[in-house]
């Protein structure tokens, strides 16, 4: 949450360190941002699951989840898709630019029911920006420990869309997670090809094939609607209820502190009560994502 | 508690004498509408308005306000970096201000003024503000009661209360904040009869009746939200946003940045649940992008969610503004009576 000394509408001054281009068409970048002020940096403390609002003057703000993990010190990352008139132009900026940050925001992974308990990852996309974040925390030495044992599955549709490689890399060769990659289909004219197993096969086929027990365990699930609309059956199918899967939503936002109305569903705000909700609260809320 | 007496023209001068220490803000007839406007030299308050078309609340919540600004100049050493804007919170006062615009900002400072987050510029400006408001009986037919407006001798969102005797005013303040204002609105003494006579004071046969919302507070949401009768509520209407822009309890913005030259302001803008582009994903997808679920909306948000959340009745006060500006007739205090019937 943002420090509560704060204007909740006044952005943290941050620099762009480093951008690096993350798919074969560039249409996502991540950015690495860096605080001008130290005492900004010391005040933003996050959870996994966070998001903030990316601010650029004269463009406007934009609500991403936040990639990197608070045991990643000293820089945010951010992994943001072209799309429209923030982002387009966010993409066109270059390493030394000043923006804002405005967060941390909303709520996130439900990491006190988690601890203890088998964890289920699944993202697909490039909603895996707040489950990178969740796996770079949870295999941080003095973190490890408090889970048993991870299964995580991330699917792209084609291997040049495969976000965090370098991360990929990194789960695959560690035995501390069960890391499980996946494309829709891999094409010839991809030169690229990763060093480790690549399943083959939609993100729901890869989950029936890999969880096979809902005991003990939380699932916390990132993804375009096609991959939950077709995952969620195969998690019932296992056996998981719906208080054991966690989902982030996402909606247009604005003020992202629960002013300005427009992210609900039903009475719930996606900002400020999200975005990660169970599977059971959202079966409370009218169906209108 | 402090009682004075005005006859009707003092009241004028007692509004003009507060300039000195006061921002004031007057109903003055503009065209065929009355509307609010800061006092200056040569205007005419009409104490005897019934209601200003647009509601006051942009006098706490601006239509649009900058909150924000910034240099793009890279010469600058400061280019990019946001800074609040200046403003100015000295003291104002809402003269005469009826009783259910007042509480209207009671119905808003939930969503502004919470645990969590608190918004600067709305907590200011309402601590800054004054409510001198009028209590007559001459609600209108498009008006109804609600938990947060009962009638016309309602005085739970004022400072002072103003109620009208026919040839003068008593004034009765009801606050701190009133009591400052009223010691320098000067004033006679009331005497026992004038006090007498607004105890008196009772809503007349012509006062608002209360819209039927009883029973939604134990409807379930998705059952509401589910029900086929938003097709009709929603039939004839064309999205055109007035109730919302009119209503005094309407509180959605939006944020646009502006540039300048090379200077730009953040500023926030008055928004409405009416419009498609509210709610429109930059990838094309529209959670509300069908007129029937914006009207849903609108009405569940609040009828429903805002009564379930704060537990403070439904999120009106009953004025009736959107009642007489829609151009299809929906008519809110049909909804409520539909809602608090419905059964699955």
């Amino acid at each position: 949450m943002i420090d509560k000394s704060m204007n909740p509408f006044l952005p943290y001054p941050v620099k762009i360190d480093e951008i690096i281009t993350e798919t074969g068409d560039h249409s996502l970048k991540t950015f690495k941002l860096v605080f001008l002020n130290k005492e900004d940096e010391e005040k933003f403390t996050f959870i996994p699951g966070q998001f903030c609002e990316l601010s650029i003057p004269g463009k406007g703000e934009i609500p991403i989840g936040i990639a990197s993990s608070p045991t990643e010190k000293g820089y945010l990352l951010f992994t943001v898709q072209k799309m429209g008139v923030v982002s387009g132009y966010l993409h066109s900026m270059k390493p030394g630019d000043i923006m804002g940050v405005r967060g941390p925001l909303g709520n996130w992974y439900p990491w006190d029911k988690m601890e203890g308990k088998n964890i289920v990852i699944i993202g697909g996309g490039c909603a895996f920006s707040t489950l990178r974040s969740s796996i770079v925390y949870i295999r941080a030495p003095e973190n490890r420990k408090k889970f048993k044992q991870v299964t995580a599955v991330y699917g792209a549709r084609c291997l040049d869309l495969l976000l965090y490689c370098d991360k990929l890399d990194e789960w695959k060769a560690g035995d501390d997670i069960d890391m499980h990659v996946t494309v829709d289909a891999i094409k010839d004219e991809e030169t690229w090809r990763p060093e480790w197993h690549c399943n083959v096969g939609f993100v729901p086929s890869i989950v029936k094939e890999k969880v096979t027990s809902p005991a003990d365990s939380i699932v916390i699930i990132c993804g375009p609607p096609a991959m939950l609309k077709f995952t969620m059956p195969v998690l019932k199918d296992v056996g998981f209820t719906p208080e054991q899967i966690y989902l982030s939503l996402e909606n247009r936002m604005k003020c992202g502190i629960g002013m300005c109305g427009r992210c609900n569903v039903g009475g719930k705000l996606v900002c400020k009560d999200g975005p990660v909700f169970s599977l059971a609260e959202l079966g409370e809320l009218p169906n209108e994502t | 508690m402090t009682t004075k007496s005005f006859t009707k023209d003092a009241l004028i001068k007692a509004a003009d004498g507060l300039r000195k220490s006061y921002r004031v803000f007057v109903p003055v007839k503009v065209g065929k509408f009355h509307e609010f406007k800061l006092f200056e030299d040569g205007d005419k308050p009409d104490f005897e308005y019934r209601k200003t078309r647009k509601s006051p609340k942009g006098l706490i919540f601006p239509q649009s306000e900058r909150m924000l600004e910034y240099s793009i100049d890279e010469h600058k050493p400061d280019h990019h970096i946001m800074k609040e804007s200046p403003k100015d919170y000295s003291p104002q006062v809402v003269f005469g201000i009826r009783p259910y615009d007042a509480m209207s900002f009671k119905v808003m400072d939930v969503n502004f003024d919470t645990e969590d987050y608190k918004d600067p510029w709305w907590i200011k400006r309402y601590a800054a503000t004054t409510l001198v408001g009028i209590c007559r009986n001459d609600l209108d037919s498009k008006m109804f009661a609600t938990e947060n407006f009962s009638g016309p001798y309602d005085i739970r969102g004022l400072d002072v209360a103003l109620y009208d005797l026919g040839d003068k005013y008593i004034a009765k303040s009801l606050t701190e904040k009133g009591e400052k204002a009223l010691a320098a609105m000067g004033g006679n003494d009331v005497s026992a009869a004038e006090l007498a006579a607004i105890e008196k004071l009772t809503p007349d046969t012509n006062a608002p009746q209360a819209a039927p919302t009883d029973k939604i507070k134990e409807k379930v949401v998705n059952d509401l939200f589910d029900s086929t009768m938003w097709e009709d509520i929603a039939n004839g209407c064309i999205n055109c946003g007035a109730c919302t822009f009119l209503c005094p309890t309407c509180w959605c913005f939006d944020i646009q940045d502006e540039i300048h030259k090379r200077e730009g302001d953040r500023l926030r803008i008055w928004d409405s649940c009416m419009f498609p582009l509210y709610t429109l994903h930059a990838s094309g997808h529209n959670p509300r992008g069908k007129k029937v679920q914006r009207v849903r909306n609108r009405f569940m948000h609040k009828i429903k969610y805002y009564l379930d959340k704060y537990e403070k009745g439904i999120m009106c006060v009953g004025c009736g503004r959107c009642v007489e500006a829609c151009p299809v007739n929906i008519d809110i205090r049909r909804v409520c009576e539909l809602m608090n019937n419905f059964t699955k």
